[in-house]
């Protein structure tokens, strides 16, 4: 059992892995360098800017709306016109709110707003508008399972702490073009809301810091507060990497940033260790610096950085009231109710996996896989809830190995899958009669992927169905010992060579074209020879 | 002078309605006066008279119509550090000299709404910083009581050019705005009304900013009634403006009559200040005679920390002004200098060509007070100390209701003998009385009380606690029809 999982898990993240195959045409980290690293620990914390999923931008009421024509989604405020004051969006402090709770955060009653100093083409007011002295959440932690595909280490939970989040705007786009020398300028980004999450260094490696994005992701697309589209930048990735010895202070960090895919945060920090381990065993010092990690090449280089140290000269948000919430769950007034969003909260992942492990008996590792994935986990509940006597086991067994294994090869995502959580409820029903073997399960499946028909149709229609009939069974089974051949191998088995059973049950497989109930045909076939 | 325009809004209005005054003709015949006056006074940035004189076409027929609005067919005009669709809005600085808002500070869109005319907009120190309305891109504006226009008086800043168009009856109120004094300091010099109200009472949204929690938009008017029929129009909530009062605005009335018997009004031993002159000091202890006379007990009070208001209100204007001015790098508006070899050289030659040096230094020295060395030593402390100018407030209206000040510490200064100083000193001399209040964000209003031997207007200040506008007001109406000072204007 345990196996075939582990051999599954590497086609679960093939498939993650499959979108975007484009980037992956050469690995450098194939080949690590065989230093005498490992008495080095590395020491990781993460800093994640998620997009607040809302209907309008953080102040200025604009739209929020990603690919919009250039510049078009542009308030006011936005573009740093004078006069014009920044109105908070309820909603997005709702969204906050709801995250802050989702990761346990201690919330803030009274959270206030500051500005942000710094110069860039894409910021018009020269400022940001962010959290900086009262955050609008404070601590609070997250467990999360690490499955590592590469090597087949036991999956484990890890624990992370969160420093803080914060709400804040989101900056402009600027485009550069050195042979023109011009910049370009899309505001339609600048002052969308963001979630910045600042988590404690406690993790230790990159597959860690990726388990808990992919975690992150799960639990943002059960509250809906982020669509976590990474590929639109809707969350991103900035990690805090250092190395040191055992015993040791810690050592200085480097800062990579904008890491822009789950795969990405477990590359870049991998490579980053690394490439610390080598500079340090070379005897050089590691500089703090902001790095930026190439998917392409697969390494982190060092960003054009500022020479100085940038002080932001933080100050206060004049135009912005204490940002107050009710805690107390009265629901006359008119501040964002702490209490009802905690009500409103969904079963996040964890609870998820301890539905499957509590209620449904499955292990661990099976309860994992099928909540890190979303329409895994909904075939699986509808499979389920269909149906409350079926196999929670065979169930998984079958989305886990032969649905992934069917789409990756008919090359489809699992999202876009054609086979129905009905189809696959009845081809399990077929399973556990004894209808169909494994075997004949997976030439359903194909089908499946083509029409539409219900399993028991595809498998009368092409005579798949398991021969399981006791009477059938012994005719076939008296016809091939009665054969030539047959004949022999009796007097072989007779004589105690009594592997020669698996030769004779082997030919009536293939009599049948591999459609009888091989358990049934070893009991007949022990009972004829008797 | 115009008999007209001694007239109360009321009274014109009235006239309006009797249709003994056509709008239009009365807006035409201003502009041709405005247009002979202005050429001394220097008071506009932009005037509008197109615009006006078809909104006062517009006006007319809906007075011929019976569909009057309120301040139908009535000029103002508008500082111009507030944002006026399509009107350019320069706060006299080459930073913004090509710059066309798209849209209406609040203030201004309901004064339109309410059927107001827009003659202009008016000048200042460039983006507010200043006192005597002399450091601007279009020159200095210059005091309708001159008494030599070519040795003029300075007319008060910031919103010198409000005060002036005022008092020379080119309209019949201006919006200005108030940081630190800079409604009520060109009102005294100018002999007109000048009232900030609490804090959050007007939006702001749409006055370009100077120090926003100090910034309040303040109204001009020659009469008391004039100004609280202004504030009553646009005063109230604002969605834009995240901190104005969320209750709904009640129209203020005044007094019928003062309970005097029962009114304590303060005199703060320490607003009798080095510099301040005897005929403001006679003019002062006058009027606190003449309330007690009626009644009014006068309580000699003390506020200890009302020197320390310059100069925390110095640290945190700067602080704000670095803050707000990060804005202007001529990339999406305004000013741009041809300098394209980077966006840092871009920046930098636009920020210098665009602001002149007081708004050069204030930059520079609040960016340093927002260091993060520096913060807690001067920021923070200036905050700190910004709390106990504000409690020396809160203390004294424990035991009175109003306090009374002088506004200015002297008559209107000649504009050569003020520009010897630096601008750092004259605000620090300007806004001693005036500054405090903002501090507090409570609100205080200006009356012209008497002309001076220079025949210069004379003002004091009533400030009171936040949102004791009606006491504010009615006294000042009391105080107004004693001394009788719009009969100066009549015999001019």
């Amino acid at each position: 059992m345990f196996g075939i999982i582990q051999l599954n898990l590497c086609k679960l993240f093939n498939r993650n892995l499959r979108i975007k195959t484009i980037n992956n045409g050469h690995k450098t980290f194939s080949t690590k360098p065989k230093l005498k690293a490992n008495v080095f620990k590395s020491v990781i914390g993460l800093e994640i800017h998620a997009q607040i999923l809302s209907e309008s931008k953080l102040f200025s009421g604009a739209k929020n709306t990603f690919a919009s024509e250039i510049n078009s989604c542009v308030g006011l405020l936005d573009a740093g016109i004078p006069g014009c004051l920044p109105v908070l969006n309820k909603r997005c402090v709702e969204a906050g709110v709801k995250t802050a709770l989702a990761l346990s955060c201690a919330i803030n009653e009274v959270s206030m707003f500051d500005r942000k100093h710094y110069f860039y083409s894409d910021l018009p007011s020269g400022y940001q508008i962010t959290q900086q002295r009262a955050p609008l959440a404070g601590k609070g932690s997250l467990i999360f399972p690490v499955i590592t595909p590469a090597n087949n280490s036991k999956p484990y939970y890890k624990a992370v702490r969160i420093h803080q989040i914060q709400l804040e705007q989101d900056s402009g786009k600027s485009l550069h073009d050195d042979e023109l020398k011009i910049s370009l300028i899309d505001l339609n980004r600048a002052g969308i809301p963001l979630m910045e999450l600042v988590f404690e260094p406690d993790l230790e490696d990159g597959e860690e810091a990726a388990a808990l994005v992919k975690e992150l992701i799960l639990i943002f697309n059960s509250i809906e507060t982020c669509s976590c589209k990474m590929e639109e930048g809707a969350l991103r990735v900035d990690a805090n990497v250092s190395i040191h010895k055992e015993g040791e202070p810690l050592g200085v960090r480097t800062e990579i940033k904008n890491i822009g895919s789950v795969r990405g945060v477990a590359q870049a920090i991998a490579y980053e260790i690394e490439r610390q381990k080598i500079v340090k065993i070379g005897g050089g010092v590691i500089i703090n610096e902001t790095r930026q990690w190439d998917a392409i090449s697969k390494t982190t280089i060092p960003m054009r950085d500022k020479e100085v140290v940038q002080d932001y000269r933080y100050m206060p948000e004049p135009n912005l009231l204490p940002l107050h919430l009710n805690m107390n769950g009265n629901e006359s007034d008119e501040l964002v109710n702490v209490k009802s969003i905690q009500k409103s909260l969904p079963v996040l992942p964890q609870g998820l996996r301890d539905e499957l492990i509590n209620k449904y008996k499955l292990s661990e590792t099976t309860a994992i896989i099928i909540v890190n994935d979303p329409v895994l986990h909904k075939y699986f509940q509808d499979i389920i809830n269909s149906n409350q006597l079926r196999s929670p086991k065979l169930i998984t067994n079958i989305l886990i190995n032969e649905l992934l294994t069917t789409c990756n090869k008919n090359k489809t995502d699992l999202e876009k899958c054609p086979i129905s959580a009905k189809q696959l409820g009845e081809l399990i029903d077929m399973l556990e009669s004894h209808e169909l073997s494994l075997n004949l399960a997976k030439l359903v499946l194909q089908e499946m992927f083509h029409n539409q028909k219900s399993p028991q149709v595809i498998a009368t229609e092409n005579d798949w169905k398991q021969i399981s009939d006791d009477k059938e069974i012994r005719k076939i089974c008296e016809k091939v010992l009665g054969s030539e051949s047959g004949q022999k191998m009796q007097q072989q088995y007779k004589a105690g060579k009594s592997k020669i059973l698996l030769a004779i049950a082997g030919e009536i497989k293939n009599k049948t074209n591999n459609r009888i109930n091989m358990a049934k045909v070893m009991d007949m076939l022990k009972e004829l020879l008797k | 002078m115009s008999r007209l325009t001694t007239l109360s809004i009321k009274q014109l209005s009235r006239k309006f309605d009797e249709k003994s005054i056509c709008p239009k003709e009365l807006t035409i015949k201003t502009f041709s006066r405005i247009k002979e006056d202005n050429k001394k006074l220097n008071v506009f940035t932009a005037l509008t008279e197109d615009h006006a004189i078809r909104k006062a076409g517009e006006s007319a027929m809906r007075i011929n119509d019976g569909k009057k609005l309120p301040l139908d067919g009535i000029l103002v005009s508008v500082k111009d550090n507030f944002c006026t669709k399509s009107v350019p809005t320069t706060c006299a600085s080459k930073m913004l000299k090509n710059f066309t808002p798209t849209y209406n500070a609040t203030v201004y869109d309901k004064l339109e709404k309410a059927g107001a005319i827009l003659v202009g907009k008016t000048n200042l120190d460039e983006f507010g910083m200043g006192s005597g309305c002399i450091d601007s891109i279009f020159g200095s504006s210059k005091n309708f009581w001159s008494e030599d226009y070519n040795n003029p008086r300075i007319c008060g800043g910031s919103s010198g050019g409000s005060a002036t168009s005022v008092a020379a009856g080119f309209c019949m109120a201006s919006l200005g705005s108030d940081t630190g004094g800079s409604t009520r300091n060109p009102a005294s010099y100018c002999g007109v009304v000048g009232f900030k109200p609490t804090y959050g009472l007007l939006s702001r949204h749409g006055l370009i900013p100077l120090v926003n929690s100090m910034d309040v938009p303040g109204i001009l008017t020659k009469s008391v009634d004039d100004c609280l029929q202004i504030f009553n129009t646009i005063a109230g909530p604002d969605k834009l403006d995240s901190t104005t009062i969320k209750k709904p605005f009640n129209p203020i009335e005044l007094l019928k009559q003062i309970d005097f018997k029962n009114l304590k009004v303060g005199i703060p031993r320490e607003y009798n200040c080095e510099g301040l002159t005897s005929e403001v000091l006679e003019a002062w202890t006058k009027m606190a005679d003449f309330l007690e006379e009626n009644g009014a007990q006068i309580h000699e009070i003390s506020m200890p920390y009302t020197t320390s208001s310059i100069f925390v209100y110095s640290i945190l204007n700067q602080c704000e002004v670095s803050s707000n001015f990060s804005r202007y790098d001529g990339i999406e508006y305004g000013h741009r200098a041809d300098d394209e070899t980077s966006t840092e050289n871009l920046y930098a030659k636009t920020r210098a060509e665009g602001f002149n040096n007081v708004v050069k230094n204030r930059i520079f020295a609040g960016n340093y007070f927002l260091l993060r060395k520096n913060y807690d030593k001067y920021f923070l402390k200036a905050l700190k100390v910004r709390r106990l100018v504000s409690d020396d407030f809160s203390k004294a209206f424990k035991n009175v209701d109003l306090l009374l000040t002088p506004t200015t510490l002297s008559d209107a200064p000649l504009l050569n003998e003020f520009v010897k100083n630096h601008n750092r000193d004259q605000c620090a001399v300007q806004d001693f009385c005036t500054c405090p209040a903002n501090m507090a964000g409570i609100p205080s209003i200006t009356i012209p009380v008497k002309l001076s031997s220079n025949k210069l207007p004379i003002s004091l200040q009533l400030m009171g606690p936040n949102f004791s506008e009606q006491l504010l007001f009615s006294t000042a109406k009391f105080i107004e029809d004693s001394v009788d000072f719009l009969s100066n204007y009549h015999k001019m």
